[in-house]
């Protein structure tokens, strides 16, 4: 018996002209994220892709759980190849569909006959093989509205397939047709779910890091490469800028008002990853803030921050609650990495009463003391690059 | 680059040579079983029992006496379970301190929340628990009283030998246990001066490798196991033993030598430490007074976090540890407990010492400290 993947394209069947350019990316995404599990042929036909292996040593089970992580896909099933005729349909589907047909209580038979010159009309066949698995499996009943199992069968040009219940794919667009963004990265829980947001409407990667040793911790920046590792499983590889941060974060702490500390600190950070950023031709950064959920978030203050770049900044999670980012980043399974205690460069010279209503004259004038221009120059030059997938 | 400068022995110590060049022989030459009824079996059976002896040796104990376990939490977790599971219908009450490691404390947490009446003794600010409190928490109820001789983060000793008179005078059927785990090998002990019942050791803190540990068990008490399996270990600790692990700690041991003169060696260091750290850094405050053991000394800068200075100290090739967790986690439980500043606790320092480390290590320690204090941004 053999066994292949069959993917449904997603949200982007919907587009018009350019419909095979996003095909073509996301092809060429899945046999990134599956070419390390063995040899297969990968064909394309009305909307769907078939992954077939080629040999026995082909990882299937990782295979599978991988493209369930590609986005551009809506759907995706594990599938037997039958031959084209209604007796090998049956024989295979006996077999193929013992186990999950005898955890089940209800199915029902749905057929697709792409290929018009098979003898039997969709509802024939449904019937057909119907009743010869309840015969099979005289525990179930029929159930049409609300099944637990939908057995599917295709028809199509070469073979047929049977297959049960389809799995949700990730959804969203092939990573890289919306072009690329830097995401800014601290180690905490938002951040990695603004990336895996965005790179879900089909961003490519960067990210940026900041670093303050010895303020903050080498595990701090450790927890970020694990975590762009999980992100890296949808989004494919990141490249990762760790930026040296201290000196900045020192001088900022000497020379300006401690009630703006934070503030500065994210107009740097943002002054620096917009450099950073359109280097690598991004045209957008991202950021992991949502509105009001600590001081440098208010609205006042994200004006503050915006106000030093000219790139558009992204910030997926500005309309969520702490909670709806949580269930994401359980999804993502990044949860219990960004929850270890690390200093990172956020939590460094707080300020004891920061402040919530800031102007761009206040922060001008709190910052006229800093040597910006060279400060930018140093953590821009010092940045340290690497890939991770 | 210079050479490392390592002040974290309590945390783990660099394996000495004995002890890896036993590791290696039982690893290659002697690996059979003990259990095997033939010669392989016999001959590891031998190497287990010298170093059974080697550990009892220390303490002051009989080889029968000496039981192995995977480390200092296995043999804590064997010694507070198995005494309250063999004495539960004598009484309800366990006696400990707040203090304790958390191979006791989590143990005692779950004994709580069974029903058992636990009673934590607090140490006054200098990290002792008081004699009187001892014996006020002792009553004839009590099952089992679990104190620790040296605390692991101050240096601390309690004094065990009160609880020991407090169990006779009340006449309670209580086992008294004794977490040796940073004193084992570095003081003397004497498990019948002491007059415990239990007591706790590990490789790792003396030089041997991880994953061994010993609990000393008087041979007329009962206690039950943990872990139930071919009855190694008399019974009381199933599982083939580590043969290894166990040849391992008996190099260790034998390479400590005379614990006195160690003694004297790191009583000398210590002091002369406290004195140039109170000489360069006027505003340090010690967290372990003069008789703590001398291979703990635990001081607060009380200007800048300790997780700062910690990765300051590493980029220069030191090693010591935060006397706490960084500010997202937990504070020491024990600077807590003695009722110290949150400041003094958030810039807590803790060196610990071994036999080897010397004069000119404390005074480049005492340096680059002194550079990160003036580099670094107060917190």
């Amino acid at each position: 018996m053999k066994e292949i993947i069959l993917i449904k394209n997603g949200e982007l069947v919907l587009k018009g002209l350019n419909r095979n350019t996003f095909e073509d990316v996301l092809v060429k995404n899945i046999k990134k994220h599956i070419s390390k599990y063995g040899n297969y042929t990968l064909k394309r036909a009305q909307s769907t892709i078939f992954i077939e292996p080629t040999d026995d040593d082909f990882e299937f089970e990782k295979a599978l759980a991988a493209v369930g992580k590609v986005f551009g896909i809506a759907g995706y099933s594990r599938a037997c190849v039958c031959e084209k005729n209604m007796q090998d349909i049956i024989d295979n589907a006996k077999v193929y569909l013992e186990n999950v047909l005898s955890g089940a209580k209800t199915f029902k038979v749905e057929a697709k006959r792409s290929d018009k010159t098979f003898p039997l009309k969709s509802p024939e066949i449904c019937y057909e093989l119907g009743g010869q698995l309840l015969a099979k499996f005289p525990h179930l009943k029929v159930d049409v509205h609300n099944p637990d199992v939908v057995v599917t069968v295709e028809v199509r040009d070469y073979s047929a397939y049977i297959r049960a219940n389809q799995l949700h794919g990730a959804g969203g667009l092939p990573v890289g047709t919306a072009g690329r963004a830097a995401i800014l990265i601290s180690g905490g829980i938002d951040s990695p779910v603004a990336a895996w947001c965005m790179a879900k409407r089909g961003l490519e990667l960067n990210a940026i890091h900041f670093a303050s040793p010895p303020y903050t911790s080498p595990r701090a920046e450790l927890k970020v490469r694990q975590l762009l590792e999980k992100v890296a499983a949808y989004s494919g590889t990141i490249r990762l800028g760790v930026v040296p941060f201290t000196e900045i974060q020192q001088e900022i702490a000497d020379k300006c008002p401690e009630e703006f500390f934070t503030l500065i600190m994210r107009r740097m950070m943002m002054r620096i990853s917009e450099r950073l950023a359109a280097e690598r031709n991004c045209l957008a950064l991202i950021t992991g803030e949502s509105l009001g959920q600590v001081a440098s978030q208010t609205l006042p203050a994200l004006a503050v921050t915006d106000n030093v770049v000219n790139m558009p900044v992204l910030r997926p999670l500005i309309g969520m609650d702490k909670e709806e980012i949580v269930i994401i980043s359980r999804k993502i399974d990044t949860f219990d990495i960004s929850i270890q205690p690390y200093e990172d460069c956020c939590t460094v010279f707080t300020p004891k009463h920061p402040k919530t209503r800031p102007t761009i004259a206040q922060c001008i004038e709190a910052e006229e003391a800093l040597g910006i221009d060279e400060l930018i120059e140093r953590a821009v030059s010092g940045t340290v690059y690497s890939y991770i997938d | 680059m210079d050479k490392i400068i390592y002040f974290d022995n309590s945390s783990t110590t660099k394996p000495c040579e004995t002890a890896i060049k036993y590791l290696n022989e039982a690893l290659t030459a002697n690996w059979g079983n003990p259990s095997s009824l033939h010669s392989l079996g016999l001959a590891a059976e031998q190497e287990v029992f010298l170093a059974r002896k080697a550990v009892a040796d220390t303490i002051c104990a009989t080889p029968e006496e000496i039981y192995f376990t995977s480390g200092g939490t296995e043999a804590n977790n064997l010694a507070i379970m198995g005494a309250v599971s063999a004495l539960k219908k004598r009484g309800n009450r366990i006696v400990t301190t707040t203090i304790e490691h958390p191979s006791v404390l989590e143990v005692m947490k779950k004994l709580q929340n069974d029903g058992f009446d636990v009673v934590y003794l607090a140490p006054d600010k200098n990290g002792v628990v008081g004699v009187d409190d001892i014996n006020n928490a002792i009553n004839k109820n009590t099952i089992l009283v679990s104190i620790m001789l040296v605390n692991n983060e101050t240096g601390a000793v309690q004094p065990i030998k009160a609880a020991a008179e407090a169990i006779k005078k009340s006449g309670a059927p209580a086992l008294l246990h004794a977490d040796c785990v940073q004193a084992f090998g570095k003081m003397q002990i004497d498990v019948n001066k002491l007059c415990v019942d239990l007591l706790s050791i590990s490789g790792h803190k003396i030089h041997g490798p991880k994953g061994i540990g010993a609990l000393f068990k008087r041979k007329q008490k009962n206690i039950h196991p943990l872990i139930l399996g071919g009855g190694q270990e008399k019974g009381l600790r199933a599982g083939t033993e580590n043969v290894p692990l166990i040849c391992s700690l008996r190099g260790a041991i034998e390479e400590i030598g005379n614990i006195n003169h160690n003694l004297s060696l790191l009583k000398e260091l210590n002091s002369y430490a406290r004195q140039k750290i109170c000489e360069s850094l006027p505003e340090a405050s010690f967290n372990s007074n003069e008789a703590c053991l001398p291979y703990i000394l635990n001081f607060s800068l009380n200007t800048h976090r300790s997780e700062t200075i910690l990765h300051y100290l590493d980029a220069n090739n030191i090693f010591i540890s935060s006397g706490s967790a960084c500010a997202k986690g937990q504070k020491s439980h024990v600077m807590t407990a003695m009722g110290l500043e949150n400041r003094r606790i958030d810039s807590a320092l803790r060196l610990s010492f071994n036999r080897y480390n010397t004069k000119q290590e404390i005074d480049r320690f005492c340096e680059v400290l002194k550079n990160a204090c003036a580099t670094l941004r107060k917190a």
